[in-house]
């Protein structure tokens, strides 16, 4: 434990991607507390001010305070990461889980709709079900999750597929133990971390397809500040308000390198093996 | 022989995958609420209690699910997607079939364009593995997975389309398109496609290039490397022969994984540079709910990443004689 720790703080990226998304979570928590204005609020005193000293990243066409906005809009983008990769894990668990400990039939059908899941551009699919569905948060957690799950699987499949072979699930299985017990006690805990890995590398994925979605206004519905549809009033604006651009952007960027370099750091803290892979 | 033997084998594996893709998008629309046609017909007025009965009649939405998917597979075989309901009522097929060669157009090029620069980057990090240049590659690959893509596309038409005035913003043709000379249309569609290749393209930079340079690390480990460099070959011979081909091969198939993402983000970067592809033509289904083009949108996207898979792993047999026989 101790040795993987030294591990993880030698990994000076890694530590910074921690650093980041601790302090989005904090941020997003202290929202309603940090944010200098309310970010809902209209002005038409103040509408498309650059950025200054009242209005930090400035203020969009409706003279709403564009970092105000942002730091609830961290809100959405962290809801819609962890709930979504949260549905994509358990989805992911039970199918791997499933098809390593059977095999046989079981193994094949359910691997078969792996290969089917992955051969929908996944984007399409999101776009379609969201759009007969209605936009809102709530649908985008779950289409997200339901069309994400498929690595996870595919990584607890071949966690299972190893460990069930191993001498004390064995001796488990010769004590009578019920499948359930084998699969939930025995192999699981010991399977989890390249899940760890993979849904932390998935609340990244899951912040950029919102962004993308709430960007094209399919996603997160105005007047909910989402990182994304700020972008859209940026697009609308290009011409004269570069900081309604830039900001929302950033942060996107910010959050999304956060979240891999966690995901990377923890790769190598609970994978010696593929160490190499980046240093 | 063993590779028409591989062919029909992977031929006939892909049966099962296409059943499975009609049968989800089958359900995906009918996850909708009320009739599928309840929406062309409620919101045009136009349309009147034949036209809905033929509709009903068309989508068999008096049989029981089973049966209409029956029948709408057997339809879809001979590649009848029915009607659009926009107002052109268009059949599908004819839609999306014109629209496809500009979206796998520059999904090509930008392909083109991703192993032209990642391959050798891959290869000058691995070789140089530790130096000033491949820190910096470390970097770069992780800003790169991170960039919206959007955003970026967003960026750059701040940049060189409303501030420097370089390129064109919008569409694939100027509007004087049709009175240029012959070189001065290729010159026009070029400059129109500069942006959205450039910024596809730039989401599969990253992924690549890492994976070359890890391929490269994974081949110069080999004895086979080591025994070309003690017979006395050039360091330049030992890399760009030995080495290059064989970290080149699982590139071929990661090449196939990447068709679906890139054929998805079509939508986000058709609709920002408004280039009248397969992405736009979906976008614009999916706004005013057109279920039968989303229908068919779904089946042949996944059609076009089964196609491009299937040409990935061919192309790895002919080049891996391992995978062929064995």
């Amino acid at each position: 434990m101790m040795n993987g720790f030294t591990r993880f703080t030698r990994n000076r990226l890694a530590f910074a991607g921690g650093i980041v998304v601790l302090v989005l979570f904090c941020a997003s928590v202290l929202a309603p507390v940090i944010s200098p204005y309310n970010p809902t609020d209209i002005n038409v005193n103040a509408i498309l001010s650059p950025p200054g000293p009242s209005h930090l990243f400035g203020t969009d066409e409706l003279g709403r305070d564009v970092f105000s906005r942002m730091l609830w809009g961290a809100r959405i983008s962290l809801k819609v990461g962890f709930v979504a990769v949260g549905i994509a894990v358990v989805i992911g668990i039970i199918v791997g889980a499933l098809a390593g400990f059977y095999g046989g039939w079981v193994d094949s059908i359910l691997m078969r709709f792996v290969d089917m899941m992955l051969c929908f551009p996944s984007f399409f699919l999101i776009l379609a079900v969201i759009a007969i569905l209605e936009p809102s948060i709530y649908n985008i957690m779950a289409v997200i999750g339901i069309t994400s799950w498929m690595g996870v699987a595919r990584l607890v499949r071949a966690e299972f597929l190893r460990i069930r072979e191993m001498d004390y699930v064995k001796a488990a299985k010769s004590m009578g133990a019920s499948d359930k017990r084998i699969i939930f006690l025995h192999i699981l805990p010991n399977a989890l971390s390249p899940v760890l890995v993979a849904a932390t590398l998935g609340v990244a994925g899951a912040i950029l397809t919102e962004s993308a979605l709430s960007f094209l206004g399919i996603g997160v519905q105005p007047p909910t500040p989402s990182w994304g549809n700020m972008l859209t009033a940026g697009k609308d604006n290009m011409e004269i308000a570069w900081w309604l651009s830039v900001f929302p952007g950033l942060a996107i960027l910010i959050t999304v390198l956060g979240y891999n370099l966690l995901g990377e750091g923890l790769r190598d803290v609970l994978d010696p093996r593929l160490k190499e892979r980046w240093k | 022989m063993a590779m028409a033997i591989y062919l029909a084998k992977r031929l006939a594996g892909m049966v099962p995958l296409l059943l499975g893709i009609t049968l989800i998008s089958f359900m995906v629309i009918h996850l909708a609420p009320g009739e599928p046609t309840g929406v062309a017909t409620d919101l045009n007025p136009k349309i009147t209690a034949e036209v809905r009965q033929r509709l009903m009649s068309y989508y068999g939405l008096d049989k029981p699910l089973i049966v209409q998917y029956g029948l709408w597979l057997k339809r879809i075989v001979s590649l009848d997607f029915g009607n659009s309901f926009a107002p052109d009522g268009r059949p599908v097929m004819d839609k999306i079939m014109e629209r496809i060669p500009v979206t796998v157009g520059i999904n090509v090029l930008a392909l083109l364009l991703i192993l032209l620069v990642s391959l050798p980057i891959g290869i000058y990090s691995a070789t140089h593995q530790g130096s000033l240049f491949d820190h910096a590659f470390t970097i770069f690959v992780f800003v790169g997975f991170a960039v919206p893509t959007f955003w970026l596309a967003l960026l750059c038409m701040m940049l060189f389309g409303v501030n420097l005035h370089w390129l064109p913003i919008s569409g694939l043709r100027s509007m004087n398109y049709a009175h240029l000379s012959v070189m001065g249309k290729a010159v026009d569609l070029g400059r129109h496609l500069l942006l959205p290749v450039v910024i596809s393209a730039f989401g599969g930079l990253a992924g690549f290039s890492r994976y070359m340079r890890s391929n490269m690390l994974e081949v110069i480990r080999q004895d086979y490397i080591t025994t070309a460099r003690s017979k006395g070959l050039k360091e330049s011979r030992v890399i760009y022969v030995h080495a290059f081909r064989n970290a080149l091969l699982p590139i071929i198939t990661i090449l196939g994984f990447s068709i679906p993402g890139l054929i998805g983000g079509s939508v986000i970067f058709e609709t920002i540079f408004a280039i009248p592809g397969m992405g736009q033509l979906f976008y614009a289904g999916v706004m005013s709910r057109d279920y039968p083009l989303i229908m068919g949108m779904l089946v042949i996207g996944a059609v076009l990443t089964l196609a491009g898979n299937l040409i990935a792993d061919v192309s790895y047999a002919v080049a891996d004689p391992r995978i062929r026989v064995g």
